[in-house]
Formats: C-alpha cells, sequence, structure tokens
C-alpha cells in the first residue's frame, strides 16, 4: 500500500493539470497563508496592544482555552452548514483554528520585556509608542516568529479539511482516495501533506533562529 | 527647589504607601531619603517626575505643580537613575546615552558626540562605547546610568538606590563622581537609599522615613549624628559606622 503511494507521488503524470499535485500543493499554500494572513492582521495587533495596557489579559487566557476545546471539523461543518459549500467556511474554522495562538504569542511577546527597562523607559520620558517600538517590540519579536511558526504548521496540517467542502488543497486527495477506493491516493495526499509541513517547520525554523541571532 | 506639599499615596487595594509628607528640597543640593523597605521613599520620589500620582497633596518644582505639566516633557527634563541600570540591552552604550537627546530631536552625531562626553565624565574609557549592558560590570552600568541621566543637562537628578547592588569600593569611587559632577553642573539632587553611610556621605539634607513615609528626622549630617531625634535614628547611624 505504502509503495503505491510512493509509486502514485513518483509519478510524473500525478504532478501537472489543474487537479495535479503542484495545482493542490499551491492552494494549500495559498490557503494557508491567507488563513494565517487573515487571523495576524486582527490577532497580532489585538495581542500587542493587552500586553502593553495590560488589559484584556482575560481574553487572551479565555480564547486559548477555547480554541482547545474547539473540534475543527465539528467547527468546519457548522459553518458549512451555515454558509454553504465553497472556501468560506474552511476559511473561517481555520482562522478561528490560527486566532489563539498569534493573539497569545503577540501579548507573551509584549509581555516577556523586562519589566525594569519598560519602567525605565517610561520614566526617562519615552512615550507609551516608543516604549513599544524601541523596547517591547524588539523582545517580543522572536516571541511572535515562534508563535507564527507553530501557528503555520497547525494551519497547514488542518488546512486538509479545506477538501471538504472545497475543491482545493492537499486535502481533495485523502477525500477522492477515500470515496474512490484509491487507497494509494489517499495515502500519498497524506505523505504530501506531512512533507510539506516538515519543509514549513524547517524554513520557519531558520527564519526564528536568524531573527533570535539578530535580537542577540 | 522641589516641594512636596502634604502628599499622600493610596493605592486602589487600600495599601497606604505615603501619607501627609511634606518636605522641600533645596535647589543646588543633594536631599537623601534614608529608610527601611516600605518606608514608601521610592513611591515619594517616584511623585516628582509622575511616575506615581500623589493621592492627594501636591508636589512643586520651583513653585509650579507638576501635575500641572506634560508627563513626557516633566521626565525627559530630570535625570532618572535606578538600581540596575535599566538600560536597553540591544542598544549600545553609546546609543543607550543619547537616548534622551535622540527623542528629543538632536542629530546622530551631535548626541553622539554629547554621549562621548558624558562617558568620559562617569570615568569610562571610550572603547566601552560601543560594548552592550551585557558586557559590562555592574559598576560600569551604573556610571552609563548615570550618564544617560545626565544627557540632556538636567536641573535636576532622581536616583533611586543607584548604587545598591554595587560593592563597596566601586560605590565609593561612584560617590566622588556624583558629588563631582553635582559640584560641576549644580544640579539638585534628590536621591533614595536605604544606606546610610551613602546618605551621610551624598546628603547635604538627610530625610530618615519609616513605614508610611512618616519622617522621623531631617537635617544636614552633622545634625543627625550630634542629635539623633530617636533610638532608630541612632541605630541606623550605629549600623553604618560598623
Amino acid at each position: 500500500m505504502i509503495t503505491s503511494a510512493f509509486a502514485w507521488i513518483a509519478d510524473a503524470a500525478n504532478w501537472g493539470g489543474d487537479a495535479g499535485i503542484w495545482m493542490r500543493l499551491l492552494q494549500h499554500l495559498g490557503v494557508t497563508g491567507l488563513v494565517v494572513l487573515a487571523a495576524a492582521v486582527v490577532a497580532v495587533p489585538a495581542g500587542i496592544a493587552i500586553g502593553h495596557t495590560g488589559k484584556g489579559r482575560a481574553l487572551v487566557t479565555f480564547t486559548s482555552g477555547a480554541a482547545r476545546a474547539l473540534p475543527t471539523l465539528g467547527l468546519l461543518t457548522l459553518f458549512a452548514l451555515a454558509l454553504g459549500i465553497g472556501l468560506a467556511a474552511p476559511f473561517w474554522a481555520l482562522v478561528i483554528l490560527a486566532f489563539p495562538p498569534l493573539l497569545a504569542a503577540a501579548y507573551s511577546g509584549v509581555e516577556s520585556a523586562d519589566k525594569v527597562t519598560v519602567d525605565a523607559s517610561r520614566a526617562i520620558g519615552m512615550t507609551g509608542m516608543q516604549v513599544l517600538r524601541h523596547v517591547e517590540l524588539p523582545a517580543a519579536f522572536p516571541i511572535l516568529v515562534g508563535g507564527l511558526r507553530s501557528t503555520v504548521l497547525q494551519v497547514a496540517s488542518t488546512a486538509t479539511l479545506a477538501a471538504y467542502t472545497a475543491d482545493i488543497g492537499l486535502g481533495r486527495f485523502l477525500f477522492v482516495g477515500m470515496k474512490t477506493n484509491h487507497y494509494e491516493v489517499m495515502i500519498g495526499g497524506a505523505l504530501l501533506v506531512v512533507v510539506l509541513t516538515l519543509v514549513l517547520d524547517v524554513v520557519l525554523a531558520l527564519c526564528q533562529k536568524a531573527v533570535e541571532r539578530r535580537a542577540g | 527647589m522641589i516641594e512636596f506639599q502634604r502628599v499622600s499615596k493610596t493605592y486602589p487595594d487600600g495599601t497606604v504607601a505615603v501619607e501627609d509628607f511634606s518636605l522641600v528640597a533645596p535647589s543646588r543640593q543633594t536631599t537623601v531619603l534614608v529608610g527601611t523597605s516600605g518606608s514608601g521613599k521610592t513611591t515619594v520620589l517616584r511623585m516628582v517626575n509622575r511616575m506615581v500620582e500623589p493621592t492627594t497633596g501636591h508636589v512643586l518644582w520651583d513653585g509650579v505643580d507638576v501635575a500641572t505639566m506634560n508627563p513626557v516633557k516633566l521626565r525627559r527634563s530630570i535625570g532618572y537613575v535606578l538600581q540596575e541600570g535599566g538600560l536597553f540591552p540591544h542598544w549600545t552604550v553609546l546609543d543607550n546615552i543619547a537616548t534622551v537627546p535622540r527623542l528629543e530631536g538632536a542629530t546622530r552625531q551631535d548626541s553622539a558626540r554629547r554621549a562621548s562626553e558624558l562617558l568620559e565624565m562617569v570615568g569610562l574609557d571610550a572603547s566601552m562605547g560601543s560594548r552592550y549592558p551585557a558586557q559590562l560590570s555592574g559598576g560600569q552600568r551604573q556610571r552609563v546610568g548615570v550618564a544617560r541621566a545626565l544627557a540632556n543637562d538636567p536641573l535636576l537628578l532622581l536616583m533611586d538606590e543607584p548604587f545598591g547592588a554595587l560593592d563597596p569600593l566601586v560605590r565609593r569611587d561612584l560617590h566622588v563622581q556624583v558629588k563631582r559632577i553635582r559640584e560641576a553642573l549644580g544640579t539638585t539632587i534628590i536621591m533614595v537609599t536605604h544606606d546610610m553611610h551613602e546618605a551621610m556621605t551624598l546628603g547635604h539634607q538627610v530625610v530618615v522615613m519609616q513605614t508610611g513615609g512618616r519622617i522621623v528626622q531631617t537635617g544636614a549630617p552633622e545634625e543627625l549624628l550630634s542629635s539623633p531625634a530617636t533610638d532608630f535614628v541612632a541605630d541606623l547611624i550605629n549600623v553604618s559606622k560598623l
């Protein structure tokens, strides 16, 4: 079975075309990128604001607790029932998955700035924005990149579910393979998701290292 | 001149840090607030640059209530030195010293030149300028902290246990340095310490405080030596002689 899955991956004929592996990979990456971006646009500024002002900490605890309890597949089904077939349902389900870890990373990053240094920078006359820019954000950056890394991995692996309601991503191979009893396609698709996630992890780990080195 | 007019600080949880504290810190002199922890001395100090807002009472700087001043402008016109320096770990020594001039819009060139002068003034070698705080000893970091506080030629310097974590020899050297700087620049200094010896060495006026910002005795070091108001003051002085 595994051998035939590898044979399926190795077959160049399976890579081209509108439903080929390349296309699915690209879609998968696209969905992942879009979801993480959409979640980050709200979660990162919100997390930074919470860390800077110290107000709204409960939101961080609540969302990360809720996120652990929420099954993404159930959420997706719920959204699909409400929004119908298409990309919208998995998009929102994945955004909800990505939001808490990004919020938590931005918050704990800002929070990790040395309290004495923050106090000193205010005491010598920095404005709130200057404290943020010169003290809190430099401290937050490595942690934020770390949070981004784990969020991307989580979304990339879960984005497989997008194929549940939309003709998109590597998940198609799993659903199609299952429906048509082509298990080599199913396993091949699963392997591709694993490889993609591992590659993303390595790339993001390198980014994280570079950022940490710069932050010294 | 800094004047505390019956200031109190009560925190929302009901803790009274300072109660009905009044004091005049004369210009061009060093006033040292000395006391055990919990005496409210740091709270009082931080009322001057509005890091703490008094619950009641006023702090006047040359007759103007600091509560009416813009806090950012106020803080930039006051030098502030705290224990452990509070330096920016990711900035070089020169960049740290130049912080306030840079915030005030001085050019990179001007502020670098000023920072070099200050480095020399606090007794550090020019080669230290390109180092990072983590690469300095505790004493060197404190010198950088003092240099940073002086960068904008402040008329007033607030020092919060600035030399508490240093060994006695380094501390003595920094005392000499601070005295020299004050004489050269005519700066008004308010300092907080729990070290009576330090208070007697640096202070023109020494203010002994107990819990809740209660003043036990205020006077020149000689007065405290010759006629300590209470056993507490006498004990503090005796311990400092050991």
